[in-house]
């Protein structure tokens, strides 16, 4: 963990912490704990499966412990500080087992890796543990590839897809760059960039509630851009940001939809689905 | 208490136990990537003033009146400020009067309270000096003293600039080392990159703004 | 154009105003497009990435510096200064900095102000404050005199009149100068220049503002396109500068990488056309420049932001506007919307310093934390962070002792109550199970309207499994399904 800090003192003035260096990737575990992240767990819950099977397409043993909820990150998004740590607190005592963790989720990826040390920071017992978490916590594209290093046949007929990253999937977890190079793995998927691809569709966590307003002109412009490319279908690694396009997608009664990235690798790669 | 006082205080309390950071100032990065070869300098601040409109022409400590006679009878004006005090405004003064040019001579010779209604609207043009200039942003430094008053740049439509080749640094920084403006600075310093220009409206660039429409740069190649 | 904002008390709400703005299809074009562009022209004017980042970096490390001794750089500031001739001021409150400026005024019984550029006489509102008092304070920056004279606040802290296409300002002088009316915009500008020329050369005082003061050298720095600032300090016998007390750096040679910093990140410009760095008043052997140079120091709940470490990142920032060309709300919605004299990323983390969060009690959450702004910040503001910090002081009760002024604007006893209901369901496995369970099992139950959500989008109806059904289905095969505990 980066010191923000010249010297110890609380009040001390604070510069950026250093540029983060290039990421170094174990090898292929034997064994991972998928984290399904809570909106998987309940709207897409196939997508969480297919992520199970495309690790153990790897030779992966996935455990999927019980006891895993949220990563508190509505709560913290929020400014419920206290109870965002609480439920971050619980998720770090069922992933202490000291194997990877893989999220099929950018931003929760992100809330472990650059958010919990944010959290905890009072706590430096904790710290060692969130320290452990970070190093260990991978975005499920970024473990395909860079830890799996996969090497696929593409399956499936010839598409045309759209991708959205989720903004701090993007800016935390490089998961832009990590979807991109999987997709160009496939032969036969056309990824078709979009207007203003890297700008935010809106969700936010509680800003599309809070801001419905703002967030609804947000994920109309995001949709419209997103249709006007002609592709067959959208996929993004992110559940919240598929929530809310599909969403809106379904109010304006388009036909067009998003799918999650980890049922369109799947598909690809096993060749089940829909031809 | 003073506000003076209530803010210092509330300033030093929040700093309590501290102590100040490091001068890490790191001047690699405001070097290195803005180093030319004596040949690239010229051409990289031609570059960058010409890509703002300014006009540069390659002239002599000779010749270079000749040029500004010449600039001023393609735009047809009718007179010139010019600071006869110092040696390049006598030497055009003297070119001026042994050509029999036609175009009339001011000077800035009062205090700005004495002729601004003459100043702000009546001149046409101006020729000053320049301290050098900096290639990496194609940046004149003016500074402006008794002989070369402040407005003297900055009223007139157009203004004419001579530059030394042998004063262009490559970047802000070198230019700043090399006079040691830390020790202490003039009045007014100015860098000027092209002539004044807004982008106000729908973000189209306009050029005379307030200051001159136009800037005229005479790069003295052997001085 | 339903974004006019009087310059009476605002008494809409950010939504309220949002909507408005979303509604006006010109107005979204006109931001849309422009920012489109300034992004372009920033991206274009950093073509070296690591060059970008090691100067951004550079460029934190001289403000932390800077601030990490703010009270003593202040103080050499003053005494170098002082020293050149400048006599310094310092003021706590807005209405402190106008008492300032006016009684320096009177002192030389002047009636007509011109201003250059300046954000903190915005923040002031001394044009307000002066005409109360019979001095006319006009604005000599073309795009903020195109908002003076429609009685209009700026609505972008680089680009004021942005808000505006060509027409609209067209008619706006044909209707307040009498000119023809005229889509060219040279000559659009060819007006602007000849009326307010007549000002300058009128003018008793000129105000300005400062980019960078230099605490080595007592050294005001301006930044500037157009020539009016160096008229407004220039031109009339009395210069006062005003600035914020966090616009102080230690060294000239500071100013080197932030002058880069801020022209690049801003316009992207290498440079601007003037870079105007004032020392002292006119010398006696001078023939021009300003008899008195004047400086306003002005806290104005900076020194609040200062008092927290995290909070005081805040201060670091030059101003730039690059946070707000990036920023996907702000574009959207404008500068009016905010309602206060910063709009965007910027405006929602040093507003509440200055005016309190129950003035501005939208703005943290006036963000979907897409991280844009944090991103593109020159000086390395962790924006989002600022936010999400600010977000928490805002749910404070009253009784939490919210260490923003006037926080806890968004506490709520009901809402508090409902993320308590969330930790204990996310912090119980059993519970946690028995929801997921009733959720899925009870989809078709989904109400069709949740709110807001549903004014955007159709309900969100639980799959018919969990993903913690499927996986225990899926992996008690091979054994797994409880693994790790």
């Amino acid at each position: 963990m980066s010191e923000l800090f010249y010297d110890a003192a609380p009040n001390a003035t604070r510069v950026a912490p250093p540029r983060p260096t290039e990421r170094e990737y174990p090898d292929k575990p034997e064994e991972v704990i998928l984290f399904g992240t809570c909106v998987v767990d309940l709207f897409f819950p196939e997508a969480g499966l297919d992520a199970i099977r495309l690790l153990e397409r790897e030779g992966i043993r996935v455990h999927f412990p019980e006891a895993q909820s949220c990563c508190g990150q509505p709560a913290w998004t929020t400014g419920y500080a206290r109870e965002a740590r609480e439920v971050a607190r619980a998720q770090l005592d069922i992933l202490d087992a000291g194997i990877p963790v893989v999220v099929p989720s950018g931003s929760c990826a992100g809330m472990f890796r650059q958010h919990y040390r944010e959290l905890f920071a009072e706590e430096p017992d904790t710290l060692k543990r969130v320290e452990s978490l970070e190093a260990r916590t991978f975005e499920l594209t970024e473990f395909l590839l860079k830890v799996c290093k996969v090497q696929w046949q593409d399956a499936g007929q010839p598409t045309r897809i759209a991708l959205h990253t989720s903004c701090s999937a993007r800016r935390e977890m490089n998961t832009h760059l990590h979807a991109r190079e999987l997709l160009g793995t496939l032969g036969n998927v056309e990824r078709i960039n979009h207007d203003h691809e890297s700008e935010c569709c809106g969700f936010g966590g509680t800003f599309s509630v809070r801001m419905p307003e703002v967030s609804g002109a947000m994920v109309k412009d995001k949709t419209r851009s997103l249709m006007d490319t002609g592709a067959d279908e959208m996929v993004t690694a992110d559940g919240g940001c598929l929530m809310n396009i599909n969403g809106s997608l379904d109010k304006q009664k388009q036909s067009f939809r998003g799918r999650h990235l980890a049922s369109f690798l799947w598909e690809r790669v096993s060749g089940e689905g829909a031809v | 208490m003073s506000a003076r006082n209530n803010i210092l205080q509330k300033l030093r309390s929040g700093l309590v136990g501290t102590t100040p950071r490091p001068d890490d100032f790191d001047e690699r990065l405001v070097t290195e990537p803005w180093q030319y070869n004596p040949d690239d300098r010229i051409r990289q601040l031609r570059t960058q003033m010409e890509a703002v409109h300014t006009e540069l022409y390659q002239v002599t400590s000779q010749n270079w009146p000749e040029k500004v006679a010449e600039v001023l009878a393609a735009r047809n004006l009718g007179n010139l400020l010019h600071a006869p005090g110092t040696e390049h405004g006598s030497q055009l003064a003297e070119y001026w009067q042994s050509s029999g040019q036609s175009v009339e001579l001011l000077t800035y010779d009062r205090p700005i309270e004495e002729w601004k209604d003459e100043l702000f609207w009546n001149v046409d043009a101006s020729v000053t000096g320049t301290l050098g200039a900096i290639a990496a942003t194609g940046s004149l430094v003016v500074w402006p003293d008794r002989m070369e008053p402040r407005l003297m740049s900055l009223l007139p439509p157009l203004h004419i600039a001579l530059l030394k080749a042998s004063e262009i640094e490559d970047n802000l920084y070198t230019f700043m080392k090399r006079n040691n403006w830390s020790a202490g600075m003039p009045t007014n310093l100015l860098l000027v990159s092209g002539p004044s220009k807004t982008a106000d409206i729908e973000q189209v660039l306009a050029f005379g703004a307030h200051g001159p429409k136009e800037l005229v740069v005479l790069i003295l190649e052997d001085a | 154009m339903n974004q006019r904002i009087p310059v009476t008390e605002l008494t809409s709400t950010f939504r309220e105003r949002a909507t408005g703005a979303l509604a006006d299809q010109q107005l979204r074009t006109n931001f849309r497009t422009a920012m489109d562009s300034l992004m372009q022209k920033r991206a274009d004017a950093f073509p070296d990435e690591d060059e970008r980042e090691g100067l951004r970096e550079l460029g934190n490390r001289i403000k932390a510096r800077a601030l990490s001794q703010l009270p003593d750089l202040l103080e050499q500031l003053e005494a170098n200064l002082t020293a050149n001739g400048v006599k310094v001021h310092w003021a706590e409150t807005t209405e402190e900095a106008n008492q300032i400026v006016h009684s320096i005024i009177e002192a030389r019984q002047g009636t007509q102000v011109v201003k250059g550029k300046s954000m903190v006489s915005e923040e002031m509102e001394m044009n307000e404050y002066l005409a109360d008092r019979g001095i006319e304070c006009l604005e000599s920056d073309m795009g903020e005199y195109i908002v003076q004279l429609d009685h209009e606040k700026p609505s972008h802290i680089i680009m004021p009149a942005i808000h505006k296409n060509r027409h609209q300002v067209a008619r706006l002088f044909h209707d307040k100068l009498g000119v023809d009316e005229t889509d060219d915009v040279d000559e659009l500008i060819q007006i602007g220049r000849r009326t307010l020329r007549r000002k300058f050369l009128e003018a008793d005082v000129g105000v300005s503002g400062v980019n960078f003061a230099i605490a080595e050298t007592g050294t005001l720095l301006l930044v500037e396109n157009e020539g009016n600032g160096r008229m407004s300090t220039t031109a009339p016998p009395v210069h006062i500068a005003v600035t914020g007390i966090e616009k102080v750096v230690q060294n000239l040679r500071d100013v080197v990488p932030l002058l880069s910093l801020l022209t690049r990140s801003a316009l992207g410009q290498p440079i601007t056309t003037y870079v105007n760095m004032i020392s002292s008043p006119r010398k006696p052997d001078e023939l021009d420049g300003p008899e008195e140079v004047h400086l306003v120091l002005l806290d104005n709940g900076r020194s609040g932001a200062f008092a927290d470490a995290q909070l005081r990142q805040t201060l670091n920032c030059i101003r730039c506007g690059a946070c707000i060309n990036h920023c996907p709300v702000y574009v959207r919605v404008g500068g009016h919307t905010y309602g206060e004299v910063y709009p965007g990323p910027i405006g929602k983390i040093i507003t509440p310093h200055m005016v309190g969060l129950q003035k501005v009690p939208d703005h943290p959450s006036a963000s979907s934390l897409c991280g844009a702004c944090g991103e593109v910040c020159p000086v390395k503001i962790p924006i989002p962070e600022m936010l999400q910090r600010l977000r928490q002081e805002n749910v404070k009760s009253p009784a939490e002792g919210p260490k923003v002024k006037d926080g806890g604007a968004k506490y709520s006893a009901k809402e508090r109550l409902i993320w308590r209901v969330w930790k204990t369901l996310n912090t119980s496995p059993a519970l946690y199970r028995l929801f997921l369970w009733g959720a899925t099992r009870f989809r078709k139950l989904t109400p069709s309207n949740v709110g807001p959500w549903t004014e955007n989008h159709t309900a969100p109806v639980p799959a018919r499994r969990s993903l913690h059904d499927l996986a225990r289905n899926h992996l008690s095969g091979n054994g797994s399904a409880k693994g790790g505990q």
